[in-house]
């Protein structure tokens, strides 16, 4: 847990600065290069410990939360992706949060007297560690291709919800999420590996996709095929 | 708009407000400097108090008599009952809206011990309870379609009238994308803007954002201020980072050790006297140390998943096979804006709740598990009751020239000299503050810190920022929060000093006994002057 001196370079604009910077986690080196080296330097912080999600950045490529990155020589920061950058580091998360209302990713009505076990908060403990960092967000390569995508963390904050026994109407959530929403997904599995909460999206969806086939929707790539695999009439998986 | 209400703030109680003044019939309008479930509400990890009896034996009346203990005689009586008995039907609101509770085996929602409490209390979502109240509280705003404005600086608030009558009629912003300084009008505003914890820089477990923006503005404003010396110290912030150990690994039987290996304290006293304990070995020249080794595996990856992972990330140590590095840390402040029951400043139109209010419910020493509970119950109150002000009050046209002054005052700020790098006087500020206004105070050593700040505050001019860009100034905003945070600590020391006793977190070695005459509530306002009110 030394403190260390490291180069790193940081996109600013459009080109990378190096920097000697100083600290044990990305954020204190960030902290310590604008106090004293360069206060023009723009970046979000919060919490300092993992749970606001206010500092993700790309580092090397990966989605980190910078308070939570161990500083390496030679790091290399970005921006998030797939977001409207704003100043260095800080982008503009308004259009991905919006993926939230969106997605009805939200208890339909106030319920009571709902009895809950152990297994149902299990059920749902990790999809409600998210804290909304975008990092899963960022690394999506499906907004390459659809910007109007729900996207992983909105599916995953669906998937909490319909797996909620409290919620009464776990069907509109599903037929929500049927247009660019489930079946968009490649399954690529990138949103996982980058998720500082240790969620996967991507299992989260194919929970939603099995719900999805079981109230009869069926997998629109599927629907012109002609034979082989595919779904049944019933929405049952044939193989 | 006739009819309308400005909650600034996103965290517990300015998303509980803006959900009860919304239902209320207000339009609401949420204005916070990050973004929603940013906020400090996303690292409480404890629990949030409700005399259920879901783990044992427990009422509302031992609720009530174990924070008024804790509180040392500075809180209101009425006021704790109405917490206490609002709490059950808190819970229920809060459970039926989703929020994931960790659950008991017979289905219910699961309870544990916190310092100060005679049973176990604390309800929680494993020690993820703040964050989880708050995303849930989020995404039900999102339902009701509540109107956010993210990424916006208090600067101050909008007031007309005279000295003895002010009313307040909106807010005025510094838009951090634009850069444009903004006027919001609405007949009611809500303060929900969270405690100056970071006046001790990175001796404090809270987020950077804690600068009491809004204690400073409504101060400007002409609110009065109360027990503003009355600063929690958490027992456990991890040594390198003050980041912070949840008083739930003590609950469940975590120890506390000296370098010897000797237990020295009851771990789950109040948090004041356990801070002092360990401080007291720390002057001693002992390191200090949580141990939780014996809890288990399974436990502690069960039901407290973010210490394990916060001690291996920030202290390099893993709780389960080693001992973890500790020191006090400040981490709540209980004095605030004065409010009344119903959340009502001593200007009309303006309320405000969470920690930036003292609500006189935490007094002198603020229990575990309360201030979640103070968030759910009291920002409810304040929705209500600006709701039911703007529903009343007659829109005001604002003709100040308020939002002029700010425009100069920001351009003269970005012309100051730059001789002094502000960031290390705020870490000076932090470093002192630790020392000299921290655990164990006295009068030389504060008279010294007030003559620091002083002179912190005359050499502002030689500070102002380097970024001159009108867009994402992030350095002008750390400047503004942190000409806040000095605003505010003239005031706290002013308060220290006139309280000469000791009082719960207030704690005087030059006079170490409580004192009846100071069995009072510390009130101060722009005259400077601290006045005491029963």
């Amino acid at each position: 847990m030394g403190w260390y001196v490291m180069k790193i370079s940081i996109k600013r604009k459009d080109e990378f600065v190096s920097y000697e910077a100083e600290g044990r986690t990305l954020l204190e080196a960030l902290n310590w290069l604008k106090a004293n080296v360069d206060a023009t330097l723009a970046y979000s912080s919060g919490c300092r410990s993992s749970v606001c999600g206010s500092c993700a950045v790309r580092v090397n490529g990966k989605e980190v939360l910078a308070c939570a990155h161990q500083l390496q020589e030679g790091d290399v920061v970005e921006p998030l992706q797939n977001v409207t950058i704003l100043r260095d580091l800080v982008v503009s998360m308004d259009k991905a949060y919006a993926m939230n209302a969106k997605a009805k990713a939200h208890q339909s009505s106030f319920v009571q007297n709902v009895m809950l076990g152990v297994e149902d908060e299990q059920r749902n403990a990790l999809q409600s560690d998210c804290i909304l960092c975008g990092s899963c967000y960022s690394a999506c390569p499906v907004y390459a291709v659809n910007e109007e995508f729900l996207g992983p963390f909105a599916l995953t904050r669906v998937l909490r919800y319909v797996s909620d026994k409290r919620e009464k109407n776990p069907k509109e959530k599903i037929d929500t999420i049927q247009t660019n929403g489930v079946w968009d997904c490649t399954l690529c599995n990138a949103c996982t590996l980058v998720c500082p909460q240790g969620i996967s999206s991507k299992a989260d969806i194919e929970k939603l996709r099995a719900r999805s086939v079981m109230s009869g929707y069926t997998d629109p790539s599927f629907a012109n095929f002609g034979g082989g695999f595919g779904f049944g009439f019933d929405g049952s998986p044939t193989f | 708009m006739k009819n309308s209400v400005i909650v600034v703030g996103a965290g517990g109680a300015g998303l509980i407000a803006a959900l009860s003044a919304h239902e209320s019939g207000a339009k609401v309008t949420v204005i916070t400097k990050e973004y929603p479930t940013r906020s400090q509400t996303c690292m409480a990890q404890g629990g949030i108090n409700a005399a259920l009896g879901n783990a044992g034996e427990d009422s509302v009346d031992a609720h009530i008599q174990n924070t008024l203990k804790s509180s040392h005689g500075l809180a209101k009586e009425g006021t704790v009952e109405f917490l206490c008995q609002s709490a059950p039907e808190a819970l229920e609101w809060l459970d039926g809206i989703g929020v994931p509770f960790s659950r008991t085996k017979e289905g219910k929602i699961a309870q544990r011990k916190l310092g100060g409490a005679s049973a176990a209390r604390a309800c929680y979502a494993q020690d993820y309870t703040g964050l989880k109240i708050l995303h849930t509280l989020y995404d039900r705003c999102v339902a009701e379609g509540i109107e956010f404005l993210s990424e916006r600086h208090l600067l101050d608030l909008l007031t007309h009238g005279d000295t003895n009558k002010t009313s307040v009629s909106g807010v005025l912003v510094l838009n951090k994308r634009s850069g444009e300084v903004e006027v919001h009008e609405a007949q009611s505003v809500v303060l929900a803007t969270g405690g100056y914890s970071r006046v001790f820089h990175n001796h404090s477990t809270n987020s950077v954002a804690s600068s009491g923006d809004g204690v400073a503005a409504a101060f400007r404003a002409g609110a009065v201020l109360s027990d503003l010396e009355f600063i929690q110290f958490h027992p456990t912030a991890m040594q390198n980072s003050s980041i912070l150990i949840s008083e739930s690994a003590r609950g469940a039987g975590g120890y506390l050790l000296n370098s010897k290996g000797e237990r020295f304290t009851n771990e789950l006293a109040p948090r004041d006297e356990v801070a002092r304990a360990i401080h007291e070995e720390m002057l001693r020249g002992e390191s200090v140390f949580l141990d939780i080794r014996h809890l288990g595996k399974e436990f502690i990856e069960h039901e407290l998943p973010q210490e394990a992972k916060l001690a291996k990330l920030y202290e390099g140590v893993d709780p389960i096979h080693e001992l973890i590095p500790i020191k006090p840390a400040a981490h709540y402040t209980m004095g605030g804006i004065l409010v009344d029951a119903d959340t009502q400043t001593n200007i009309a139109g303006l309320f405000a709740s969470g920690e930036c209010a003292n609500q006189r419910v935490h007094g002198a020493n603020r229990l575990g598990g309360n201030s979640l509970l103070e968030v759910v119950v009291f920002g409810k109150k304040a929705g209500e009751s600006a709701a039911h002000h703007a529903k009343e009050a007659i829109p005001f046209a604002n003709s100040s020239n308020q939002k002029e002054f700010w425009e100069a005052k920001i351009k003269e700020i970005k012309n100051y000299t730059n001789e002094i790098n502000f960031y290390q006087t705020h870490q000076e500020l932090g470093d002192i503050f630790y020392k000299n206004v921290g655990i164990l105070r006295e009068a030389n050593s504060m008279q010294e810190a007030v003559a620091k700040v002083k002179e912190m505050q005359s050499r502002l001019s030689k500070m102002g920022v380097r970024d001159k860009a009108k867009e994402y100034n992030t350095n002008l905003t750390e400047f503004l929060e942190f000409a806040n945070m000095l605003e505010l600590s003239e005031l706290i020391l002013l308060c220290a000093l006139e309280r000469k006793e000791s009082r719960g977190a207030h704690f005087r070695v030059d006079a170490p006994q409580s004192e009846m005459r100071f069995e009072a509530n510390s009130l101060i306002g722009r005259d400077g002057v601290v006045r005491y009110e029963n």
